[in-house]
C-alpha cells in the first residue's frame, strides 16, 4: 500500500470519526448556583453512561441575571438554552404563554404520579405538566431547643402566631446579641414579600379580590404588617431591613436567632458543619391564626424545556434523568440521604433511610400544608402562595416590598407604607388592564 | 506665582489623600481578604473573620466548579479585540474631526457622546434579535463588535482631544514634504499622539474587561467572559461570599496588575494637554 493510499484511508477514518462525533447532541442547561445543582454537575458521569450521545453544557448564573436572560431568550425564541431552571412563579405564566414544552410524555418509569401533589399542582397548567421539579421547599419555623427549654417553653409542632410572639419575647436578650426571631426584611418580591405574602395568608389577607382590586387598604393586611413590625422591632436583630435569606442564615448559624421562619431547605444548613448550633435546632410548621391557612410558602426549582429549542428529545432525556427517583438514589449513595434534593417525590418520604433525616417529616408536612391553587382564606382569582402568578407581580411586589422594608427601617409608618402599596398596585394593575 | 504651603497643610492633605485612596481601595481589599477564608468565617464580624485561619479552600472550590481559563481567554480576546478595532476606526475619525472639521463636527461629537446616555436595556431586544438572525449570539465576534460600538464614542472623544493639542503646522509641513494622507496619520500624527493613544487603549481595555451588561446578555458558554464567571458564584440560598470573592479576585487580578504597571502611562495620557 503506498503512502498516498494510506493517507487517504487515514483521512477517511478521521472523517468518519468526526462524523460520529458530530452525531453527539449538545444541550445547554441554564441554572442557578445552589448546592443541589452544583452537586448534579459532579454526578454527570452517570448521565453520560446512560446517554453517550448527549453532552451537557452548564451555564450557571445569579438568580436575577438568569431570570432576565432566560426571559429575553425565551421571548425572542433565541434558542440559547435547551433546559431552564425556573421557579414556581414562572411556570404557570410561561406555560400559559406557550413558551414551554409540556412534559406529560416523559417515560413511564419517571413516574409522574409519584410527584408530591402540592408541588406538581404548582407546575401544572390546564392539566399539562410544564416543568419537572428538581427540589421543592416550603417554609417552617426553625428554633433553638436549648433556649426554649431555658425559658420553660415548648414549641408545638403546629404553632400559632401567639405562640411565636410568646417564644420570641422569652428568648430575646439583646444584651447578649440574642434575638427572639429573625425574619426577612430586605426588599424584594422573593425576599421580604415572599415571607409577608405567605404570612398574610394566615391573617386572612390577600393581594387582590375577585375583581383584581388590591387589598392593602383592608384590615387583614394592616394586622399582618403591624404584627410583623412588632415582632421585628421588639425581638428582631438590628438592621433587619437589610436581612434576606443569607443574612438570617448567618445570624442563625452563629447562634443569634431564637427562631427563624424561612425556607425548609435552610434546615440542612442550620444543622450543617458551618453551624455553631447544629445540634440545638428544632423544627415546627409555619404559624397560623386559626383561620385555616398557615404562613408557609411553596416553591420548587424545576427543569423546563423552552419551546424554541430544536433538541427536545435530548432535553427530555436530561430532565427525566435529573428529576428521577434513580438520581435521588445516586446522590444518596455518593453523599448520603441528607443531601438528596428534597421536596419533590412521595417515595422519598416513604423511604426508611430518608425518614431518619431530622427535618424530613417537617419539610413534607410543610409542603403538604401549602395549596398554591387555594392560597388564601377567601377566594382569589390567582394561583401562588407567596406570589401571584401574573407577569406584573415581580415588579409590583418589589415596589411594595420597598415600602414595607422602609416601615421596618422606621423611615415610614405602617399606615403610610400600606397606603403607598395600595396606590402603586392600583396604578400598575389599572395600567396592565386588570382593573377596568 | 507658586502658592505657599505649610508643612502642616501638606501633612493634612497627604493624610486626606491616602484616606480617600484607602476608602476607594477598601472594597477590593476586603474581597481579597474574604476570599482566603471559609464560607463560615467570611460571614463573621470583620474582626472575627480576620482572626480566623486563612485557607485557599474557596479558590479550590471555584476552580473545581468552573474553568477559569476559558473565561479568561474570552475576556482577553473581547477586550483587546474591541479596543484594537475601536482604535482602527477612531484614529482616522478623530483626525478628520480635529484637523478638517466641518460645520457639524461639534454636533456630531455631541451626538456620539449622547449615545452613551441611553440606557443599554432600551436596545436589548432589537440587538438580541439582530444577533440571533446573524448567528452572533454567544460568539466572541459578536462581543468584539458590541465592545467596539460601546467604546467608540469615548475613543473618538479622547483621541480628538489629544489631536487638538498637536499643532496643525506640523502636519502641514509633512504634507508639503509629500506625505500622503495615510503616511501623515501613520508616521507623523500617531507617534506624536502616542501617549494619548496608549492611554485611550488602556482605558478601553479596562472598560471592555469590566463590561457586564452585554456580556451577560449575549453569551452563554462559548464566548462567556469573566463577568459571567463571577455571576455564576452568587447563590440564592446558601453561603457564597468566600467563593464569590475568590472568583472576583481571580477576575480582576489581571486587569489590576496591568493597570498597576501602566499607571504612569495612563495618568500621563489622561492629563495630556491639561497643563498647556
Amino acid at each position: 500500500m503506498n503512502m498516498t493510499l494510506r493517507a487517504l484511508l487515514g483521512a477517511t477514518a478521521l472523517l468518519t470519526l468526526a462524523g460520529l462525533a458530530s452525531a453527539e447532541t449538545t444541550i445547554t442547561v441554564a441554572t442557578v448556583n445552589n448546592g443541589d445543582m452544583i452537586r448534579m454537575q459532579g454526578l454527570m458521569d452517570d448521565f453520560y453512561a446512560k446517554n453517550p450521545d448527549i453532552k451537557v453544557e452548564w451555564v450557571t448564573l445569579e438568580e436575577n441575571v438568569l431570570r432576565q436572560k432566560v426571559t429575553t431568550d425565551i421571548a425572542t425564541k433565541g434558542g440559547q438554552f435547551d433546559v431552564l431552571t425556573i421557579g414556581t412563579y414562572e411556570v404557570p405564566i410561561w406555560g400559559k404563554s406557550g413558551w414551554l414544552v409540556p412534559l406529560n410524555d416523559l417515560p413511564a418509569a419517571w413516574d409522574q404520579a409519584d410527584l408530591l401533589p402540592a408541588i406538581a399542582g404548582g407546575l401544572t397548567v390546564d392539566g399539562q405538566l410544564y416543568a419537572a421539579p428538581f427540589y421543592g421547599e416550603s417554609s417552617m419555623v426553625m428554633y433553638r431547643k436549648d433556649l426554649m427549654e431555658a425559658a420553660g417553653l415548648t414549641m408545638p409542632d403546629a404553632p400559632t402566631w401567639a405562640d411565636i410572639d410568646k417564644a420570641a419575647a422569652a428568648m430575646t436578650d439583646k444584651s447578649k446579641e440574642q434575638y427572639g426571631i429573625c425574619l426577612r426584611g430586605k426588599a424584594g418580591w422573593g425576599e421580604n414579600m415572599a415571607f409577608l405574602t405567605a404570612m398574610s395568608n394566615s391573617f386572612g389577607a390577600k393581594w387582590f379580590d375577585m375583581d383584581w382590586k388590591p387589598q392593602f387598604d383592608q384590615k387583614p393586611w394592616a394586622d399582618t404588617l403591624a404584627f410583623y413590625l412588632h415582632l421585628m422591632n421588639d425581638y428582631g436583630p438590628p438592621g433587619a431591613s437589610n436581612n434576606g435569606f443569607n443574612e438570617n442564615l448567618a445570624l442563625t448559624q452563629q447562634g443569634h436567632c431564637g427562631m427563624w421562619i424561612d425556607a425548609t431547605v435552610a434546615a440542612s444548613f442550620v444543622t450543617g458543619k458551618d453551624s455553631t448550633v447544629a445540634d440545638k435546632m428544632g423544627f415546627a410548621l409555619a404559624p397560623d391564626n386559626g383561620l385555616g391557612k398557615r404562613g408557609n410558602w411553596l416553591w420548587a426549582w424545576s427543569l423546563a424545556i423552552p419551546a424554541g429549542t430544536a433538541k427536545v428529545d435530548a432535553a427530555k432525556a436530561f430532565v427525566a434523568w435529573a428529576t428521577s427517583k434513580e438520581y435521588t438514589e445516586l446522590v444518596a449513595s455518593k453523599e448520603g440521604w441528607a443531601n438528596v434534593p428534597p421536596g419533590t417525590r412521595t417515595s422519598l418520604y416513604a423511604n426508611a433511610e430518608y425518614q431518619k433525616v431530622p427535618f424530613a417529616k417537617m419539610t413534607l408536612d410543610s409542603i403538604n400544608s401549602a395549596d398554591p391553587t387555594h392560597p388564601t382564606v377567601d377566594p382569589v382569582p390567582y394561583v401562588g402562595v407567596q406570589f401571584v402568578a401574573i407577569p406584573e407581580f415581580a415588579g409590583i411586589a418589589t415596589e411594595v416590598g420597598q415600602q414595607f422594608s422602609a416601615a421596618l427601617a422606621g423611615t415610614t409608618t405602617a399606615a403610610d407604607a400600606l397606603a403607598a402599596a395600595q396606590e402603586l398596585t392600583t396604578t400598575e394593575m389599572t395600567k396592565a388592564g386588570y382593573i377596568k | 506665582m507658586a502658592r505657599s504651603t505649610t508643612t502642616k497643610s501638606k501633612v493634612i492633605v497627604t493624610i486626606g489623600a491616602w484616606l480617600v485612596g484607602f476608602l476607594i481601595f477598601f472594597p477590593i481589599l476586603w474581597i481579597f481578604l474574604m476570599s482566603f477564608h471559609t464560607e463560615g468565617d467570611a460571614i463573621k464580624s470583620p474582626f472575627a473573620m480576620l482572626a480566623s485561619p486563612w485557607t485557599t479552600e474557596a479558590y479550590q472550590a471555584v476552580q473545581t466548579q468552573n474553568s477559569y481559563g476559558k473565561f479568561f481567554m474570552n475576556s482577553v480576546v473581547i477586550s483587546v479585540g474591541s479596543t484594537v478595532l475601536a482604535l482602527i476606526i477612531g484614529i482616522p475619525a478623530a483626525w478628520s474631526m480635529a484637523f478638517v472639521p466641518g460645520k457639524r463636527t461639534k454636533d456630531l461629537l455631541m451626538w456620539m457622546l449622547s449615545t452613551k446616555m441611553m440606557p443599554a436595556v432600551g436596545v436589548l431586544i432589537p440587538l438580541y434579535l439582530g444577533f440571533k438572525v446573524t448567528g452572533l449570539l454567544d460568539t466572541r465576534t459578536g462581543l468584539v463588535a458590541i465592545g467596539t460600538l460601546i467604546n467608540l464614542p469615548i475613543v473618538i472623544w479622547m483621541l480628538y482631544t489629544y489631536f487638538k493639542e498637536i499643532p496643525v503646522e506640523i502636519l502641514e509641513a509633512a504634507r508639503m514634504d509629500g506625505a500622503s494622507l495615510s503616511s501623515e496619520i501613520l508616521y507623523v500624527l500617531t507617534p506624536m499622539a502616542l501617549p494619548g493613544i496608549a492611554s485611550t487603549m488602556l482605558l478601553n481595555v479596562i472598560l471592555s474587561w469590566n463590561e457586564a451588561f452585554w456580556s451577560l446578555q449575549l453569551t452563554t458558554s462559548d464566548a462567556a467572559p469573566l463577568t459571567q464567571f463571577i455571576a455564576s458564584f452568587s447563590a440564592p440560598e446558601g453561603l457564597f461570599y468566600a467563593k464569590l470573592s475568590a472568583a472576583s479576585t481571580m477576575a480582576i487580578a489581571p486587569i489590576l496588575i496591568m493597570g498597576w504597571f501602566s499607571q504612569k502611562q495612563l495618568v500621563r495620557g489622561l492629563t495630556f494637554g491639561a497643563v498647556k
